[in-house]
């Protein structure tokens, strides 16, 4: 065996071994957490404000992390199931039915045992952020606290630092920091440590610097990863470490897999044939068939508007000015928060922006019952894309907690037909390259 | 300008025919009028708009709160499992049933917060989105609103090309003022009185303020007002009942006249941001500042803004406590996020508080109500008699 070779092994395949373990690691401690009847924080993957809760100790808990586990793991359909009769609606989001049920049920998981929340921390990135919580507050007796953070108001009319209009967003951010802390003092009972929310922000900082990297490695033909299994991997290490030492040596580690890869012309798939962009939220319930039915044409998602959002904006790669702790820490939830909801309602500009440089072949939206956030304005965004590039697309439509509304045939149907065209477009300009 | 006059000069009934036939027309023939006069207009969506910065830049505020119409052009632009008010919002735009100059929309809700972002890819009049504090427990939410209205107003002074005074709007806010102030009266008719105006009429006369200039509605009001106290019906043997699940998408007229056949409705959320000021906005030397602090100090309640002085089952409370009602009806729009989860709290609510409900979903566009009124009548019966 050679170094080459033995370095190989070592690294391919490395991210999605120690995000796995991470993975376990950390459901293992929340059950301590549980066991132990400690705190902990409930929170969202739009804006955690996992920075300022790991400077109290706080363990997080995501509740969207824990609700797709039971879809990936196909018991999805009992926790549904359970919040139904309880009295929430078919049309309710399947995120917060599966986690009323963990709650119902005592915190019991299939990935362990989930605390209760001390505190349950949101932004408005996502309206049911706010209903979901309410609910927490409600059963838990809970303190909710609300990040305000005041994203686009129009396409293409972002602010930034030094704006008027950006510098009142930006107080108004900050000031709602500094009374989140405070509320934290409360919560916990300790002080607030600047120095450690500075180290804290260290460790975010190469996080988000390292997951633009590893997006961006995605430019290279073959893509080293699939945007939607392997992609979700990193991005549950994303929130739950972020502003971890772990989490900061996992992206280190990760981007030096993806850069060697890119490097030494590893894909994802063995054979690429087409480069897709996936728009929306994974089809948890039947996440690798889903995948599959792209990946047997040779499709390869290279990239995903849900790397941007539910990483917070992380893709971005904003860095905290670490002598401003807490008015960069404002600017950057601004910034970065603001970047996650223009991924999900003017991803259109986005697209328009990338697709040549990923060397984009089909875009695949996802629109899905449970998400109105992510999906309502897809079909239109579609309509507007199309007259902007000539990229085809696909729009399939289903849930991410619910197989009562995913039909495995009628989506193959449709996902066939669009590599079919996808198909008779590749050899069409093949003709016309060899006749030009 | 004026623009509704059918009502003028007519008896009470022919005005309440007047109103109710506008309310339900989908010409929109009242917006039609104003541009047709040479004004224009911003479009607002559910559920509060500080109609005021508007009004004071000589526009038309109008209140985008679903059509009756088929959302045949609105269709394509929307996936499934979305609420109807959303569509035919748009399709009231893409029709060109109401021809806008601005619209302005609010991240109430997952559907909601996208219009702003859809209108903008199909229309090229801004289409923007105005921030409410969705955290109004904030000690900087009050400021940071004054400054989110001075962009708007920028924003407005922009399309009417001349700048809006603060004499402007402490102006505007007089005449909302008193809007306000004649809707509470209305509203405490159907509360003391409920016999002397029907579900409907009271509706429409609402509703009508959101596609009239306000100083006309204010005329209407000031005529109608009396003559509703003036009127000679009995009083009947009647369940009192809250309605609460309008607070975005409206039940269509035929269903809240089928409620006003049925039982007294002594208070409601419909429309409720055109009431979402509570009392009147002081004057003051900054106007802004006044709008500002009464959304946050003197404002009423809706599932899709978190208050923690408002638990929103708290104040389902005091909305049946203080209007003495018997029982409360407690609906949702069909695919309305907000409202379906907040009717898990209420009825918990209502079941410790041991008050009679009954639970509903509905769509605008809906217009068969026989099996829905029979419920409703067995439900009001159960109590009646027991």
């Amino acid at each position: 065996m050679t170094t080459e070779t033995t370095h190989e092994t070592d690294i391919v395949g490395r991210g999605n071994r120690d995000g796995a373990q991470l993975f376990r690691d950390w459901f293992a401690e929340l059950g301590q957490t549980a066991e132990k009847g400690d705190q902990s924080a409930y929170v969202f993957v739009m804006g955690s404000m996992n920075e300022i809760l790991k400077t109290f100790d706080l363990p997080v808990v995501f509740p969207e992390i824990n609700s797709l586990q039971t879809a990936v793991r196909r018991v999805a359909g009992d926790f549904l199931s359970e919040a139904e009769d309880y009295g929430y609606s078919p049309d309710i989001c399947g995120y917060v039915k599966a986690d009323v049920s963990v709650q119902l049920r005592g915190g019991e998981h299939p990935m362990g045992r989930i605390p209760k929340p001390s505190i349950a921390v949101l932004t408005n990135a996502c309206n049911t952020y706010v209903k979901w919580a309410e609910i927490w507050e409600r059963m838990h007796g809970c303190p909710m606290f609300t990040l305000d953070v005041p994203g686009t108001r129009q396409a293409g009319t972002q602010t930034w630092p030094g704006d008027p209009d950006f510098e009142n967003d930006r107080r108004y951010v900050q000031k709602q920091t500094q009374e989140l802390i405070a509320l934290c003092e409360k919560v916990t009972g300790k002080k607030f440590d600047i120095d450690k929310f500075r180290e804290i922000l260290g460790y975010a900082n190469a996080m988000s610097v390292g997951w633009k990297r590893v997006i961006e490695a995605n430019k290279a033909t073959p893509a080293p990863f699939n945007a939607l299994t392997d992609g979700t991997i990193f991005l549950g290490v994303a929130n739950g470490f972020r502003g971890t030492k772990e989490g900061a040596d996992y992206f280190n580690d990760l981007v030096e897999e993806m850069e060697y890869k890119a490097a030494n012309g590893i894909g994802a798939l063995a054979e690429e044939i087409y480069r897709l962009v996936f728009i929306g939220v994974p089809c948890y319930p039947i996440f690798r068939r889903f995948n599959e039915l792209f990946s047997e044409w040779g499709g390869s998602f290279i990239n995903s508007t849900y790397l941007w959002f539910a990483s917070g904006g992380s893709n971005l790669g904003f860095e905290y000015d670490l002598n401003k702790p807490l008015e960069s820490f404002a600017e950057g939830t601004l910034i970065s928060v603001r970047d996650a909801m223009d991924s999900m309602f003017h991803q259109d500009r986005m697209l328009v922006d990338m697709v040549d440089e990923y060397a984009v072949d089909g875009i695949v939206y996802h629109p899905i019952k449970s998400c109105r956030t992510v999906s309502t304005g897809l079909a239109d965004s579609r309509g507007y894309f199309a007259t902007k590039k000539d990229v085809p697309s696909l729009f399939v439509e289903s849930d991410m907690m619910d197989s009562r509304v995913i039909s495995e045939a009628q989506m193959k149907n449709r996902i066939d037909a669009f590599f079919e065209g996808l198909a008779s477009r590749k050899q069409q300009a093949a003709i016309a390259g060899k006749e030009g | 300008m004026s623009v509704f006059n059918e009502w003028r000069d007519q008896p009470l009934d022919e005005i309440m025919y007047h109103c109710r036939e506008l309310v339900e027309d989908t010409n929109f023939p009242t917006i039609k009028r104003w541009r047709e006069q040479g004004g224009k207009t911003l479009g607002h969506f559910q559920v509060y708009f500080p109609e005021e910065l508007a009004h004071a830049a000589g526009l038309m505020p109008i209140k985008m709160c679903g059509t009756m119409l088929e959302p045949n052009n609105a269709d394509s632009h929307f996936g499934s499992y979305l609420c109807s008010i959303i569509k035919t919002s748009l399709e009231a735009a893409l029709s060109g049933g109401i021809e806008l100059d601005v619209f302005v929309s609010h991240p109430i809700c997952d559907a909601a917060r996208n219009l702003a972002a859809i209108f903008g890819r199909n229309f090229d009049y801004p289409c923007q989105i105005l921030y409410l504090p969705q955290n109004p427990n904030s000690s900087e939410s009050a400021n940071w609103l004054r400054d989110e209205y001075n962009r708007m107003r920028r924003l407005i002074e922009g399309v009417v090309g001349h700048e809006i005074s603060d004499e402007a709007i402490a102006r505007s806010i007089d005449v909302f003022n008193e809007n306000r102030s004649l809707m509470r009266e209305l509203y405490d008719i159907k509360r003391e009185t409920p016999w002397l105006v029907t579900a409907d009429e009271a509706y429409a006369l609402v509703a009508i303020g959101g596609m009239i200039p306000r100083e006309e509605h204010n005329e209407l009001l000031v005529a109608v007002l009396p003559m509703l106290r003036e009127r000679e019906t009995r009083q009947e043997d009647r369940i009192r009942v809250v309605f609460e699940g309008a607070f975005c998408e409206q039940p269509p007229l035929d269903l809240i006249r089928m409620l006003g056949r049925t039982c007294y409705v002594v208070d409601d959320d419909f429309l409720v941001g055109m009431r979402y000021i509570l009392e009147d906005i002081p004057a003051t030397d900054d106007p802004v500042f006044a709008l500002a602090e009464a959304y946050i100090e003197q404002s009423s309640y809706s599932p899709v803004q978190h208050d923690n002085r408002k638990p929103k089952e708290d104040m389902l409370l005091k909305r049946i406590k203080g209007s003495e009602a018997d029982a409360a009806i407690v609906a949702a729009a069909k695919m309305c996020e907000p409202g379906l989860e907040e009717q898990v709290a209420y009825i918990h609510m209502l079941d410790e508080e041991d008050i009679p409900y009954f639970v509903s979903e509905f769509e605008e566009n809906m217009s068969s109500f026989d099996q829905l009124e029979l419920q409703i009548e067995t439900f009001l019966e159960n109590i009646l008699f027991a």
